[in-house]
């Protein structure tokens, strides 16, 4: 057998908490964020290069499976980050909208590329200036289109805030504000 | 060794414990679980564009006939198959080990009975589309 690649592989990081043989004790909180933030099902939302770069990721070479994402949603009810990959025209947007409102709670979403940020190199009549006007971002990757190790990245911030959201913050009325900001119930 | 109704407890015990599994993580995570049950969220997912018409609409009945004599001649060509492969060397022995001339006669058989039945429901219209 030819010399083979080792390397060192490391588990997911344990909570702090009380340990005993046999046991553990933590707060929930920490439970389901850890549960959560290794498990996300990233929903596609590719519309043009951005999109070829995510098939990279997602490909044996970069392989977003690694972080826990290997099972994309094509329907919104079981996805928890909706990743916008590409240009969002004008015409495009409600759709848009409208998967991410379709979306159940807890949810995050994931700004590929500067088309989706900003709009681009696309300063036209017909193009959506950035996707945060419509609906709530949470992380954005930079880019034209970015690398794929950029939109890893971009996935393992939005493990951090995955992680770290506190349970109640769905159902706060500072997140209620901020949906209305977008006009959404 | 005698058998008394008490041996059986464990699975007893097993069953309560998967359905207690079962009912306790159903039951946590409507309740534990944010939701959001605006009227967007609960419409029907159509990749986001607005859903036009009902999807519970009539049928024409010929859509159904037209499958199921699909499926009859699509399983008598499946059956074709290990036949063409046996037809002539199935283990590459020689030509003289296939089935040979009695085989040929006897696809040709359930080939014509089956074609009978082909011209029958060409005969009774199954397949004519329009009225």
């Amino acid at each position: 057998m030819s010399e083979t690649v080792r390397t060192k592989l490391e588990m997911a990081k344990t909570p702090e908490g009380v340990e005993g043989p046999g046991f553990f004790l933590t707060s929930m909180e920490k439970a389901v964020g850890l549960a959560r933030k290794n498990s996300i099902w990233p929903l596609p939302f590719a519309t043009s290069c951005c999109g070829i770069e995510f098939m990279a990721t997602m490909a044996s070479h970069y392989d977003l499976g690694r972080f826990g994402s290997e099972r994309l949603s094509f329907s919104p009810r079981q996805a928890d980050l909706l990743m916008v990959m590409g240009t969002i025209s004008k015409k495009m947007g409600p759709v848009l909208k409208q998967v991410y409102e379709q979306m159940a709670e807890p949810r995050w979403v994931l700004s590929v590329g500067a088309c989706a940020s900003s709009g681009g190199i696309f300063d036209t009549y017909s193009v959506l200036q950035g996707i945060d006007r419509i609906i709530p971002v949470d992380v954005y990757v930079p880019g034209c289109p970015p690398r794929p190790e950029q939109i890893i990245e971009g996935l393992l911030k939005i493990q951090d805030l995955v992680g770290n959201e506190s349970l109640r913050r769905r159902n706060s009325e500072e997140y209620k504000k901020l949906l209305n900001k977008y006009g959404i119930e | 060794m005698t058998n008394s109704a008490q041996d059986y407890l464990p699975i007893v015990y097993t069953i309560i414990v998967a359905a207690g599994f079962v009912v306790t993580t159903m039951v946590a995570t409507h309740k534990l679980g944010p939701k959001r049950k605006s009227k967007k969220k609960l419409e029907s997912f159509e990749c986001g564009i607005d859903v036009q018409g009902n999807a519970r609409i009539p049928f024409s009945v010929k859509y159904f006939l037209v499958a199921i004599l699909f499926v009859l001649f699509d399983v008598e060509v499946i059956f074709m198959y290990p036949w063409a492969v046996n037809f002539r060397d199935p283990d590459g022995a020689g030509p003289l080990t296939g089935l040979g001339i009695v085989g040929f006669i006897e696809m040709i058989t359930f080939m014509a009975f089956l074609m009978v039945g082909f011209y029958y429901i060409i005969r009774k219209g199954a397949l004519k589309w329009e009225d």
